[in-house]
């Protein structure tokens, strides 16, 4: 034999887009909000920020570094859960509170579970639920312009005030670091639907079934909550936005199937109306999220799409 | 007009077609030795009539049919049978071939009076095509003949052309339309003399506008044939994708198409069915794309069967920089071949050389559940699920998400940020339970 090429089976071309480059463009799209963070809450948002990132990229490092594992920190993975962790912090919390997230999220979360792709549920949702149940004080402290004050939303829960919504989408309330500007985090969701990252199958329906859920049992009975004011206050509070654009998308712990996604959107928004009309905690997101990604192996069971051809008789 | 088309698929990002779209078929006659593989279609081997020293011509068949299903194969040229032995095929494994000495003269044989279809009866025109051993030219080589007798012909309400060509590089079928379409319309109008209550269609993707502007024409006069335009998308020209966008009917693994009233046929097998029924001649050659950065001068090529890979590529100039993969056939779905030195078959469309192996540039990892691959797959299957399935080897899981409906078109492969090798882990693991069932 003269020469010896490549053998493999087809197909012998691939896409362009590798996974490196979709956690590039999750950072990306993140960045808006970020830095509208950073200049809406100072340096400090900043500072938090680099230090949940460096503790989730470290953590990975250093881990698949003594297990023998290949090094998979190139991939940009642990910066978005990183980024992530650190938008749902609040500025006012200790600095060391996000390098320990940083931490849970990748050891605890991702990488006992298998590393990139086996986590059963988000790494950065994880952290911060974890965070919120041992450091409730810290992570709560919604301390802004040096007066201690409550998110819209928990003030809404509590007095039943209606805030001003055109603050609460410019973003020009308190809340944690990239949470509070719904501009900014709309811009970065057009992205990644233009860029074909995520569907809007997940965002849409977990909108929808959120309003008709808190229209029906919001301020306390049937149908008292289709109001736009109090609706437009909801959807822009309480994390919503970012949780609904950029943590229920998550590829690893939403369903693969399309009925799943729908259903998953679903799911996501009754649980969020449920923690926020009956619950204790004004904002539910995290928490719905999380329940949504321990459904989703049940929801995937039991949404696994007909093929193409079954059932194809003669019409 | 109205495009049609079906759900998932992909659009490659460079199509590779411009390189010979404007290429005019070139003949090639080869000197050397010729080399026969008996089985060159779906089903039982063809029988060899000839022994070591015979003499054969162009057109003399060299080997029967080796049942029902199954074709002939006849010589494509004149000279001495050098013996019956193993050789490699394109797979890379080893099977029966005939050599032939060639001469190098082209001794045809004698050739039948010129017949007019019109005339024939459907046994005849049968008869015809079995005898040509004419197989499905697309890349399946079911026996053609075995095709077009299917159990209730009554039932038959759509003959299509599949004219599609998705796969990327190829051109090998649009040229033979731009240059001999009324040759390819003649094959459909005898299959349809079959089928009276069946109405033809001649199916092209939409980014060959010149192409279906040409059958438009050629058909104006026929009521019996129209034009059908598809979405320019792979794998279009999947049977079962291109009934589906014809005619809406859905079709499973399980079933063939007449099972569904339809009869698909490729350009190229077409064309081979004027020749069998109207000249009385075999099936010889075939249209092939010569193609890929690494081929000096790329073009399409009237190829007699059994030719030598490597004297093929010498009538596209040989290569201008060293491929890392060669491949026959299109980039989706054909075979990389490990050496030149494997003859043309009936079922080859294309030689494909590339310099960078893209598949091979990025080691596969982790699955990130993204759902590309859910939504590239044409048969609505969760590749990513299957392909995990494989790994672990677990049959029963396998078969129960209905991973034996994949059309192994390599969608799902090709979307993966993850670069995994998932066509690959399905197929196998198709094959896996395919060879247990038999068992």
């Amino acid at each position: 034999m003269s020469e010896l090429y490549h053998v493999s089976a087809s197909p012998h071309q691939r896409a362009a887009v590798r996974t490196t480059h979709i956690m590039q463009m999750v950072v990306v799209a993140l960045l808006p909000a970020a830095i509208f963070g950073i200049w809406h809450f100072g340096y400090r948002a900043a500072l938090h920020i680099l230090i949940t990132i460096a503790a989730c990229v470290i953590t990975e490092y250093l881990y698949e570094y003594f297990m023998h594992k290949t090094i998979t920190v190139s991939d940009f993975s642990a910066v978005v859960t990183g980024l992530l962790l650190a938008m749902n912090l609040p500025v006012a919390a200790p600095l060391w509170i996000g390098a320990l997230g940083g931490v849970f999220a990748i050891l605890v979360v991702k990488q006992l579970f298998g590393g990139i792709g086996q986590n059963f549920m988000n790494p950065a949702l994880g952290a911060r639920c974890f965070l919120l149940i041992s450091f409730a004080g810290h992570m709560t402290n919604f301390t802004y312009d040096t007066y201690s004050t409550a998110t819209p939303l928990a003030t809404l829960k509590e007095t039943g005030v209606l805030p001003d919504v055109s603050s609460m989408i410019t973003g020009n309330i308190p809340g944690t670091i990239g949470e509070t500007c719904t501009i900014a985090l709309l811009i970065g969701a057009a992205f990644l639907i233009l860029m074909g990252v995520i569907s809007i199958r997940i965002p849409l329906m977990y909108f929808l079934s959120f309003v008709i859920f808190m229209g029906l049992f919001g301020k306390g009975g049937i149908g008292q909550g289709f109001e736009i004011h109090f609706l437009a206050a909801h959807l822009a509070g309480g994390g919503l936005m970012l949780g609904a654009w950029f943590m229920a998308t998550d590829y690893v712990t939403s369903p693969i199937t399309k009925h799943g996604q729908l259903l998953y959107g679903i799911l996501l928004g009754v649980l969020t109306g449920i923690f926020r009309c009956f619950g204790n905690s004004a904002e539910g997101v995290s928490y719905a999220i999380i329940i949504g990604n321990l459904l989703v192996p049940l929801i995937e069971k039991i949404t696994i799409p007909k093929p193409f051809g079954k059932g194809g008789e003669r019409q | 007009m109205k495009v049609l088309t079906f759900h998932g698929g992909i659009h490659p990002a460079n199509d590779g077609k411009a390189l010979t779209k404007d290429k005019e078929i070139r003949p090639v006659r080869p000197k050397q030795e010729m080399v026969y593989p008996l089985s060159q279609h779906i089903g039982a081997p063809a029988k060899p009539i000839v022994a070591k020293g015979d003499r054969v011509l162009a057109g003399q068949m060299i080997a029967e049919a080796g049942g029902f299903v199954s074709a002939p194969v006849h010589s494509t040229v004149s000279g001495t049978v050098k013996g019956i032995e193993p050789r490699r095929t394109i797979s890379g494994s080893i099977s029966d071939c005939i050599i032939v000495d060639n001469d190098g003269l082209y001794e045809e044989v004698a050739w039948p009076p010129k017949r007019d279809p019109e005339s024939c009866s459907g046994s005849e025109i049968i008869e015809a095509i079995q005898k040509a051993g004419i197989v499905g030219m697309g890349g399946a080589g079911f026996p053609t003949h075995v095709k077009l007798s299917p159990k209730e012909p009554d039932k038959i309400d759509y003959v299509i052309g599949n004219c599609a060509e998705c796969e990327p590089y190829l051109t090998s079928d649009y040229r033979r339309i731009m240059e001999e379409g009324e040759k390819v319309v003649a094959g459909l109008r005898i299959i349809l003399k079959l089928f009276p209550k069946a109405r033809g269609v001649l199916a092209v993707e939409d980014n060959k506008l010149d192409c279906a502007a040409k059958l438009k024409n050629l058909v104006k006069d026929d009521p019996r044939i129209t034009v059908q335009l598809l979405k320019t998308k792979y794998p279009q020209g999947s049977e079962r994708h291109l009934i589906y966008a014809v005619t809406r009917r859905a079709l499973s693994s399980t079933q063939l198409p007449a099972d569904v009233g339809c009869i698909v046929q490729n350009v190229d097998t077409l064309y081979a069915i004027r020749l069998a029924v109207e000249e009385g001649k075999p099936l010889m050659r075939r249209v092939m794309t010569v193609t890929g950065d690494a081929v000096k001068e790329p073009g399409n090529f009237l190829v007699p069967i059994g030719t030598n890979y490597e004297e093929l590529l010498e009538y596209a100039g040989g290569f201008k920089k060293q491929p890392e993969k060669i491949i026959s056939g299109g980039p989706m779905m054909g075979i990389a071949m490990f050496d030149l030195h494997v003859p043309v078959v009936k079922t080859s469309s294309a030689l494909l050389c590339l310099v960078k192996d893209e598949a091979a540039k990025y080691e596969p990892t982790s699955c990130i559940h993204c759902g590309r691959c859910v939504e590239a797959c044409p048969e609505k299957l969760i590749p990513a699920r299957l392909a995990h399935f494989s790994l672990h080897n677990d049959k029963e899981a396998f078969q129960k998400i209905n991973g034996m409906e994949c059309v192994e078109c390599g969608c799902c492969s090709y979307v993966c940020p993850a670069r995994r090798h998932l066509t690959h882990d399905i197929k196998a693991m198709k094959r896996t339970i395919l060879a247990e069932r038999k068992r």
